[in-house]
């Protein structure tokens, strides 16, 4: 490997009465004429050749971006979560299994977390955290698999077992809407190629199917 | 927790921990009197702090936050370099720095958007040799001789690790799987392979053959969901109930020919949750262990594996389990072991002790993320389980440890990746905690692991939790080097404390390795030292475990100047106390005694 020139790299900082971080160096054997940064490789596929990039192409290193399907996604899950915490906000007033108020605890921690995620990450990238001319909770849009006004009454108005069993059916429907809304957005055209995006989209879709097979056992022994 | 002796409780704090707790996860009082048959297991237990502790009350910012240390000293802080974070979204998920690896006096630093070479040869002044752009994530990576390994899972990945990603959701320019490049020439790293898998890569381990020379195999950790047939034939998803050929539940094997790399494929994908009926998903079925204990999701993935293939066995965190395996056939690695743990959610990793007897777990409760080390979270949730290992992979539980600090609502923070400190005579482990900073854990007691030193910063942001901390801190030839999410690159040593003498840091950083990952992990070995000899006596003096009078004497040939029979004298000395210790004549430290007296003799002869 040959070794950084230092003193190079440190008069050329100087020079250029610039620093980025005390890391700038210059490889011996840079093939371009480049001389104020490191040397920048993009390996080909296996058997095609390497693209070295010169400095002033620092920007196109950085790929792409999001996509308006990732944007949408994300505006239109918070909802659709925020529709999930009115719904676990009953189980702590009226459920009467454990295992169903285990349940609807959880999932009042995991995606009131998912909601400040999806915010901070539209916030970052300058988007609105609602869709435009979305209402959030006074119908107008609904999201795949979100309750309609009568079933949330319904399951407000629901006591006892009764209660507990309503629950767990409509948040069936509730998470295999999410589950659809995740494979909508894997089935767009460039959308979902954003880390961040990728990583919660993949986790709703794994956690949300394990919850949906979890509630359906809950659900059978309420009979 | 019992040798930091100092820790205080807040009450009130406690109070409003126990109340949280029993609120959120207990079952209600009066439903568990309705069910007096129930058994409900003890609620888990509240962290306990010191609240003069200096990590509590940092001030925030992303490269000018405040910071506390103790037990070390930071020589060095590198930001990312250009083309590797985004100036106006610090904690930007496409340029997230990932996990480490070292060769030489170089460290690859993995990044989402490709890795780092850094020339590390003066420790304190890491010096960027090139970057590699290669999109697709993780990016963790690993060395083995002239070759990096390196992980793709996202579908943005592209064969030619082009930046503009892959927009249709059918693609042959998609790359899922591990990536292998030839950096024989270390400034022009050439892809030779590029290893396709249905659940991409989210982390791999190298494994090698002690009796075979001339390959290595990849371990390919997926946890993603599976991709469709039409874009890599074979690969299918569901439950082994409804289709025994799922991708799901196994793990790949590629074989690497080290003088034809370019060669490397799958040559087994091992179905290693299987049980004894042949049901491949017959390990954690998904859920929790009763009223107030963790969810985990049923076992079909292992998200990482460490291989030890001194000892010829690998530790596997796996979903809902934490495995052992046989790796003595690395093509064919067979489950001799599993535990499942009522306080784990995500089994992440496993590190073991260097003498093979204990393996550490960390479990990623809220998948690193999330904030998991605020007050009100258990000290047994989002921790390491540390567990001993017994005959044929039993696997007994001994002990929990979480960093002893409380974090913010705005720090993602739980257990992560770390490594082994070679401190002869002490299982130490350096470990990253996210946004928690860096804690250095003694577990050599692993019934009472305990801290030794920290580093923390104050969170990214005191309005929004931004995913940030460190993502590993490992140990390599005498230096902590520590990969940090939005920051970059930090370098540390140790320094001595009331915990770790100069002696043991000496010793520990006169172990010098050709290259080192962390998920293949090597038995340490200390050639006969002075400082070696005075780490052990150092030991057994803290804990008050050896005579005063013998200490003595064995100070005095440690200070130079004796005759090799002095030394031999010392040695049998301190081999006739073991003796009588044995013996229940005498209290002390038999095994350190006999340690210590064996290195005086090697260093009589020499």
């Amino acid at each position: 490997m040959p070794k950084t020139s230092r003193f190079l790299a440190v008069s050329l900082a100087v020079a250029a009465g610039a620093c980025s971080g005390g890391s700038v160096a210059v490889p011996s054997s840079a093939p371009s004429p480049s001389s104020s940064g490191p040397r920048i490789v993009q390996p080909g596929a296996p058997g095609q050749a390497s693209r070295v990039y010169a400095p002033e192409e620092i920007d196109a290193v950085e790929g792409l971006a999001w996509t308006d399907a990732d944007v949408r996604f994300m505006q239109g899950m918070i909802p659709h979560h925020a529709q999930a915490l009115d719904m676990t906000a009953l189980v702590r007033l009226h459920a009467t299994t454990d295992a169903v108020r285990q349940m609807g605890l959880r999932m009042e921690i995991s995606q009131r977390d998912e909601i400040g995620l999806m915010e901070a990450w539209l916030r970052e990238r300058g988007q609105p955290v609602q869709m435009p001319g979305m209402h959030a909770m006074h119908g107008g849009h609904m999201m795949p698999g979100m309750l309609s006004p009568e079933q949330m009454e319904n399951l407000s108005n629901a006591r006892g077992v009764d209660f507990d069993r309503l629950f767990l059916q409509y948040m069936i429907q509730h998470h295999e809407g999410a589950i659809s809304m995740v494979r909508e957005l894997f089935s767009s055209s460039g959308a979902a190629q954003e880390s961040t995006v990728f990583k919660f989209a993949e986790d709703v879709d794994a956690d949300q199917t394990m919850e949906i097979e979890r509630m359906q056992g809950i659900l059978a022994t309420l009979r | 927790m019992k040798e930091m002796g100092r820790r205080i409780m807040r009450t009130a704090s406690l109070m409003a921990v126990a109340a949280l707790v029993g609120g959120i996860f207990a079952p209600a009082v009066e439903v568990a009197a309705q069910q007096p048959q129930q058994q409900v297991p003890p609620a888990a237990p509240a962290l306990q702090w010191d609240p003069n502790d200096p990590r509590i009350g940092l001030g925030a910012g992303w490269l000018d936050a405040e910071s506390a240390i103790s037990g070390l000293e930071l020589l060095a802080a590198i930001p990312r370099p250009d083309g590797f974070f985004n100036p106006s979204t610090p904690a930007d998920g496409r340029f997230s720095n990932t996990d480490l690896a070292f060769r030489g006096d170089l460290l690859i630093q993995g990044n989402y958007n490709g890795f780092q070479i850094y020339d590390i040869s003066t420790p304190s002044d890491p010096t960027l040799s090139l970057s590699v752009v290669c999109p697709g994530g993780q990016g963790d990576v690993s060395v083995y001789g002239d070759l990096i390994v390196m992980s793709a899972q996202e579908t943005r990945g592209r064969l030619d690790c082009g930046v503009e990603g892959v927009a249709d959701s059918i693609s042959a320019e998609r790359m899922r799987g591990v990536r292998i490049f030839d950096v024989s020439d270390w400034d022009n790293p050439v892809q030779v392979a590029a290893v396709q898998s249905c659940r991409g890569s989210h982390t791999h381990t190298v494994v090698t053959d002690p009796q075979d020379s001339e390959n290595i195999y990849v371990y390919i950790q997926g946890t993603s969901g599976v991709r469709p047939g039409e874009e890599l034939p074979g690969c299918v998803g569901g439950d082994p109930e409804e289709n025994e050929n799922t991708a799901l539940f196994r793990i790949e094997v590629v074989k690497v020919p080290l003088d034809n790399p370019g060669a490397a494929e799958i040559v087994n994908m091992p179905r290693i949750f299987a049980d004894d009926t042949g049901n491949i998903g017959g390990l954690w079925q998904g859920g929790d262990h009763g009223p107030g204990t963790q969810s985990s999701r049923r076992t079909n993935q292992c998200h990482d594996i460490t291989a030890f293939p001194d000892i010829g066995l690998a530790g596997g965190a796996c979903s809902g389990n934490g495995i052992l395996l046989d790796i003595t056939d690395p093509a064919n690695p067979t489950r001799i072991g599993e535990v499942s743990d009522p306080n784990f959610a995500y089994w992440h990793s496993a590190t073991f002790n260097n003498e093979g007897t204990v393996v550490v777990f960390t479990d990623e409760w809220g998948g690193g993320s999330a904030p998991r080390c605020r007050a009100s979270d258990p000290a047994t949730w989002g921790a390491n389980a540390i567990f001993r290992i017994g005959e044929g992979g039993d696997m007994q539980l001994a002990g929990y440890y979480k960093l002893p600090v409380p974090q913010t609502d705005t720090e993602n923070c739980v257990a992560h990746n770390g490594s082994i400190i070679p401190v002869p005579g002490r299982d130490i482990m350096a470990q990253a905690w996210y946004q928690g900073g860096v804690s250095l854990m003694d577990f050599t007691d692993p019934e009472n692991a305990f801290e030794i030193a920290f580093f923390d910063r104050g969170p990214l942001s005191v309005e929004s939790l931004f995913t940030g901390g460190y993502w590993s801190v490992y140990w390599y030839n005498g230096r902590l080097y520590g990969a940090e999410i939005s920051r970059g690159i930090d370098v540390f040593r140790l320094t001595p404390s009331e915990h770790l003498s100069e002696s043991e840091i000496r010793a520990a950083e006169s172990v010098s390795f050709d290259q080192f990952n962390a998920q293949l992990q090597p038995q340490v070995t200390w050639a006969p030292s002075v400082d070696v000899a005075q780490a052990y006596l150092d030991q057994m003096v803290r804990a008050n475990r050896i005579l005063n009078a013998r200490a003595a004497q064995v100070q005095n040939v440690l200070n130079g100047g004796a005759s090799a029979a002095q030394m031999a004298g010392v040695a049998s000395a301190l081999e006739a106390d073991a003796a009588r210790i044995r013996a229940g004549e005498l209290g002390g430290d038999a095994d350190r005694m006999t340690k210590l007296a064996g290195v005086l003799r090697q260093l009589a002869m020499q």
